[in-house]
């Protein structure tokens, strides 16, 4: 018999995961004490969803005063919080995981409606983070004195912290996680974009039994984080963001007794060499650079494939390319979803504009364009040399750089000629070539023969303009406790 | 020596001696065995809904090679496997008909007649499947014993004790034997036997050997080994596939065998398909299911779509 | 009184292991605690603050790269040429401490048993804060302390020898390099440290030590774009957090002064891991083959 041949053959019927999980109100205010509640000035911003633009809630915008009024109740609970026997914080711990874990379907889709980001991710990825990270650090909060600083180390008091819009929730139980397990109390601030996924752990916290004040979520733009960081009552700082704003919190923080801890930017590189494995490096490449629409700070953006391998390597990836599937983040199929902002689709698109104007060869697959929202096609850059702005400037878009190399030598020169040094990914088959390669690469997360893997017990971190401090694993007790 | 010249192509120079062939195949790029298997995992989890389903259900259905390789096998047993090749749904007319029936050679013609006229193949098993361990001039009698009763297709085994002792020129040119006996009338599957090769490496060095030797298909398995298809093993050589018909313009199909039971398995795998070696693959003439209970289950889930109610075991033939 | 002269030392910087002048061609005047004159020490430049980083960072890649065991055995080396010039540092501390000689002593005794304690960390440090992370998924995945870079030290400006060895040794025990801003007011047994160090095998530019005005030449090392990290513990309020704020240029690893109150105390490993990256490496371990199991 003979079946009748499509003109795709194969085209997947759409496959939408259902929005009605989860019931976003109109309007949210500041998470302050445990309660609900608007900013002093009445101000208000709305977060819209990056796919289609619509709005999706009013959402309070907190001032100095509001920011004052969350870091004095963090402080009214760190007495108490700080008090509690290890045991009993890791329990609270443990409840909070739990609840995730039972929300997590709603919570993907509240994500991947407020960040744009594919429900694929969300669900495969986000959330089963989310809830381990705060699993293991549960888990610390009764052993403090058995991590290596000490037989009884100290909470610092009270963490100001500063999160970004690529991984909201996740970013947060990065935060906020470590930070209760060593008996510190929290004042967090989500990004503007995407504050919602925050706001829905205030009411995870409250399904905990969670203490008031202990958690406080303050929304708003910088100029809440910008109060937040500088309050004086805060003890410790911690941000996730760009470099630009890292340095000014360094700044801010100067000659204070302020703990910080900086989670900066990125220009991964991801060293091919003649001797990969070639289809799992192709997938490590895409991984490394499409997984969240490279928005990730330790995105894989700059490919550094040995000269002889290079059209075969590119070949493949085109074809790769090829198959991925953008659009309705929520579809359970769709590979690359929607950038967050209009604003960082100018940026990416601008710096994709000026990779063609310093003449380097650009490529994207045929790819449909939703008319509503903020996409943009995933894209290869050729020819790049590392004189190009594409090669050095972070662009935190699904845009990668090609460079090539001939030796290792000149390999691991390139991935560390940049400020930043945050991640590097290494693909041979050759086991002592990637111990010597990965010794010498100055970053502080090092993928070989894979990328993108996170996992909490695992150090996240950068060298050099790529931040400081670790976050993930007995390390990242250290940025919370007194030592 | 291998006995006949190698298919004509940009690749044909590898099989000039056992060095050459080894260094070739060992030349080829290594399997991390990891990152493999998470690509399987993660075309799994793609979502196949309504229309896709419906046609992923009746494209699979077209795929499978209905097989029976018991020793308890008779003539009846083949005529009813025969029957329900070329009328998988009696209820429902419009369901396709399998690719093939796969039987033992000396049912060959027991099922040539059960599925004449119907465009069904006939399959069968060869070369002293399911080990391999017969002496070639065994083998070769075997495949020219099921060919002249009629089978359009052989499954023949490579020889794995062979390959894993690293005589790959004996294992190609056993393969390019057979290719001979089957003659222009019948297509050659190659089994691997995966799980006894057992890496990924040796999967896709096995790959390149077939099709260098002139397979028309490379298959995982005999069904006969406790580890037979899984997505990671058919993904790899569908990889192969795709790479060697790039360098040398040669198409050759895949069929994964053994372990594929239910719709929701046969689709991930037509995702495997899909998204790795492309939609020119989409067709029975270049992949295949080795498999028998699975039609049963494609047929229940083709009912479901059409009617809208969950079926039951009752409302599908027996085997 | 003996009728003979004394010879007296021309003291010099040390830097990328020879010992230049000032590129300013300027010294300023040393003296005791009873403000007798002691030394004209050089008065480094800005100029000299960017020739030591040059150094340093020359000097990293081998320092760094070195075995730990290697380090270790000139650590110690280090303690044993001090030893052996004990005197010298003794009086040297004496005046420039104002101590007693029985103080004094102290003072250089704990500062040799401060070379001893670091020399024994260098291959341990790494087991103490490394190790493998017990990853949800087939990755073999390990931690490991590796050194920031270049590092500028201020040296504590009261305890001019213990408090400078206390400062240098755990930066450069780990495979750092340094540039170290020796006292202003007590430059001397900084200054003649560097003689000890460069007959002990240690490469010339791992240590590189300057004499002068703390606030002048830390100034450009704070600011420096290939300073990794900066060591405040020899700048008051003030100054530490003006070089706070020029560190952040680059962000440079700042570890802020603290009050220290007795430098003979045993140290904790807090100065070796300020100045120490992680770094996290991801491997597949996977199955032995295709067949199901791993094991």
């Amino acid at each position: 018999m003979t079946m009748e041949k499509r003109s795709s053959a194969f085209e997947y019927a759409p496959a939408p995961e259902s929005r009605s999980i989860v019931d976003i109100a109109p309007s949210y205010g500041l998470f302050i004490d445990g309660e609900f509640t608007e900013a002093a000035d009445g101000k208000v911003f709305k977060t819209v969803s990056p796919s289609t633009e619509e709005v999706l809630s009013e959402v309070a915008e907190a001032g100095e005063a509001d920011v004052d009024r969350a870091v004095k109740a963090a402080r009214r609970a760190f007495e108490k919080w700080s008090a509690l026997p290890g045991a009993e914080r890791a329990k609270y711990l443990f409840r909070i995981a739990r609840i995730i874990q039972e929300r997590s379907r709603e919570l993907a889709v509240l994500e991947t409606l407020d960040n744009g980001k594919p429900i694929r991710e969300t669900r495969d990825a986000d959330l089963p983070l989310v809830a381990a990270h705060f699993f293991y650090y549960a888990g610390w909060a009764d052993k403090l004195g058995h991590a290596g600083f000490g037989a009884d180390p100290r909470p610092l008091g009270v963490a100001g912290q500063v999160i970004p819009w690529n991984f909201p929730l996740l970013m947060l139980a990065w935060k906020i996680a470590p930070a209760l397990a060593t008996g510190n109390t929290v004042v967090l601030k989500p990004a503007e974009t995407t504050p919602l996924s925050a706001l829905f752990f205030a009411d995870v916290c409250r399904q905990a039994g969670l203490p008031g004040g202990v958690v406080n979520i303050v929304t708003g733009d910088g100029r809440a984080g910008a109060a937040l960081v500088a309050h004086p009552d805060v003890n410790k700082v911690a941000f996730t963001g760009s470099t630009a704003v890292g340095k000014e919190i360094a700044r801010t923080v100067a000659g204070t007794r302020k703990k910080l801890t900086l989670e900066l930017g990125g220009k991964g590189a991801n060293i091919v060499f003649d001797d990969a494995p070639i289809d799992q490096a192709v997938e490590g490449i895409v991984n490394g650079i499409f997984f969240n629409q490279g928005q990730v700070c330790c995105a894989g953006s700059r490919l550094l494939v040995q000269e002889s391998v290079q059209d075969e390597l590119l070949d493949a990836l085109k074809r790769r390319l090829s198959t991925l599937r953008l659009g309705d983040p929520l579809d359970k199929n769709t590979d690359i979803g929607a950038i967050n902002s209009a604003e960082q689709l100018a940026r990416i698109t601008a710096l994709a504009d000026q990779g063609e104007a310093e003449g380097a060869e650009r490529w994207s697959p045929a790819c449909e364009i939703p008319s509503a929202g903020y996409w943009f096609a995933p894209t290869l850059f050729t020819n790049v040399t590392q004189a190009h702005t594409i090669a050095r400037d972070e662009i935190f878009g699904p845009v990668l750089s090609v460079l090539t190399f001939r030796t290792p030598d000149e390999a691991v020169a390139k991935a560390n000629n940049t400020p930043y040094g945050l991640s590097a990914g290494v693909w041979t088959e050759k086991g002592s070539r990637i111990l010597a390669v990965a010794n010498r690469l100055r970053a502080g997360v090092i993928w070989s023969n894979t990328f993108n893997k996170f996992d909490p017990t695992s150090p996240f971190g950068g060298y050099k303009e790529s931040g400081f401090g670790r976050e993930g694993g007995r390390h990242g007790l250290e940025a919370y406790l007194d030592v | 020596m291998p006995t006949t010249a190698p298919p004509a192509h940009a690749l044909s120079d590898v099989t000039a001696s056992d060095g050459t062939l080894r260094r070739f195949l060992h030349g080829l790029p290594g399997v991390d065995a990891v990152g493999l298997e998470a690509r399987a995992a993660s075309l799994g989890t793609r979502s196949i809904k309504t229309t896709a389903k419906a046609y992923a259900i009746d494209l699979a259905i077209s795929m499978v090679d209905l097989t029976t390789l018991e020793g308890a096998d008779t003539p009846g047993k083949v005529r009813a496997l025969g029957a329900k090749a070329v009328r998988p749904d009696p209820t429902d007319r419009t369901a396709p008909a399998t690719a093939a029936v796969c039987v033992y050679p000396d049912m060959v013609a027991t099922a040539r007649e059960a599925v004449a006229g119907s465009g069904v193949k006939v399959a069968s098993v060869a070369t002293a499947f399911p080990a391999g361990r017969a002496p070639i001039a065994v083998k070769l009698a075997d495949v020219r014993e099921a060919v002249s009763a009629g089978a359009d297709e052989i499954d023949m085994v490579i020889d794995r004790g062979a390959f894993l002792a690293g005589n790959y020129l004996k294992v190609y040119e056993e393969i390019v034997a057979v290719k001979e006996a089957c003659g222009t009338s019948a297509r050659l599957k190659v089994i691997f036997e995966t799980g006894e090769l057992s890496t990924y490496d040796n999967i896709r060095r096995a790959s390149w050997l077939g099709m260098l030797a002139g397979a028309d298909f490379i298959k995982t398995s005999t069904g006969k080994v406790a580890v037979n298809a899984t997505p990671a093993n058919t993904l790899l050589m569908l990889e192969a596939v795709r790479d060697f018909r790039a360098q040398t313009g040669v198409q050759v199909g895949v069929k994964p065998a053994g372990g594929i039971r239910t719709s929701k398995d046969a689709i991930k795998f037509l995702v495997l398909v899909n998204e790795t070696a492309g939609e020119d693959w989409l067709d029975n003439h270049w992949f295949r299911f080795g498999a028998s209970s699975l039609l049963n289950d494609l047929l229940m889930q083709r009912q479901k779509l059409a009617t809208g109610r969950y079926s039951g075991p009752d409302y599908v033939t027996v085997d | 009184m003996s009728d003979r002269l004394n010879v007296l030392k021309t003291y010099k910087l040390y830097v990328g292991g020879k010992f230049p002048r000032s590129e300013s061609g300027r010294v300023y005047e040393v003296t005791d605690s009873k403000n007798r004159w002691l030394a004209n020490a050089p008065l480094s430049s800005r100029k000299d603050a960017r020739d030591a980083v040059v150094a340093a960072r020359k000097a990293f890649g081998g320092w760094s790269g070195a075995t730990a065991y290697n380090r270790g055995q000139i650590l110690y080396r280090v303690a044993e040429m001090l030893e052996g010039r004990r005197d010298q540092y003794v009086r040297e501390v004496a005046e420039a401490e104002g101590l007693s000689k029985s103080k004094a002593a102290e003072q250089v005794d704990a500062a040799i048993d401060r070379w001893v304690w670091y020399a024994g960390w260098t291959d341990k440090i790494a087991q103490v804060v490394g190790g493998g992370n017990p990853v949800a998924g087939p990755y073999f995945n390990l931690s490991s302390p590796e050194p920031t870079g270049v590092v500028a030290v201020l040296a504590p400006q009261e305890s001019s020898f213990l408090g400078l060895v206390s400062v240098v040794a755990p930066v450069i025990a780990t495979g750092n390099t340094a540039v170290v801003v020796a006292s202003e007011e007590s430059p001397l047994p900084a200054l003649s440290l560097g003689e000890v160090l460069a007959t002990s095998d240690l490469p010339g530019g791992v240590v590189n030590i300057l004499s002068g005005r703390t606030a002048e030449i830390a100034a450009p090392l704070a600011a420096h774009q290939d300073v990794n990290a900066i060591d405040l513990a020899g700048a008051d309020e003030a100054l530490a957090r003006e070089l706070e704020i020029a560190a952040a240029d680059n962000l440079k690893r700042v570890l802020r002064p603290q009050p220290v109150d007795d430098w003979s105390a045993t140290p904790g490993t807090d100065r070796m891991t300020a100045f120490l990256e992680t770094k996290t490496v991801w491997h597949p371990t996977g199955s032995l083959g295709a067949s199901g199991s791993a094991y």
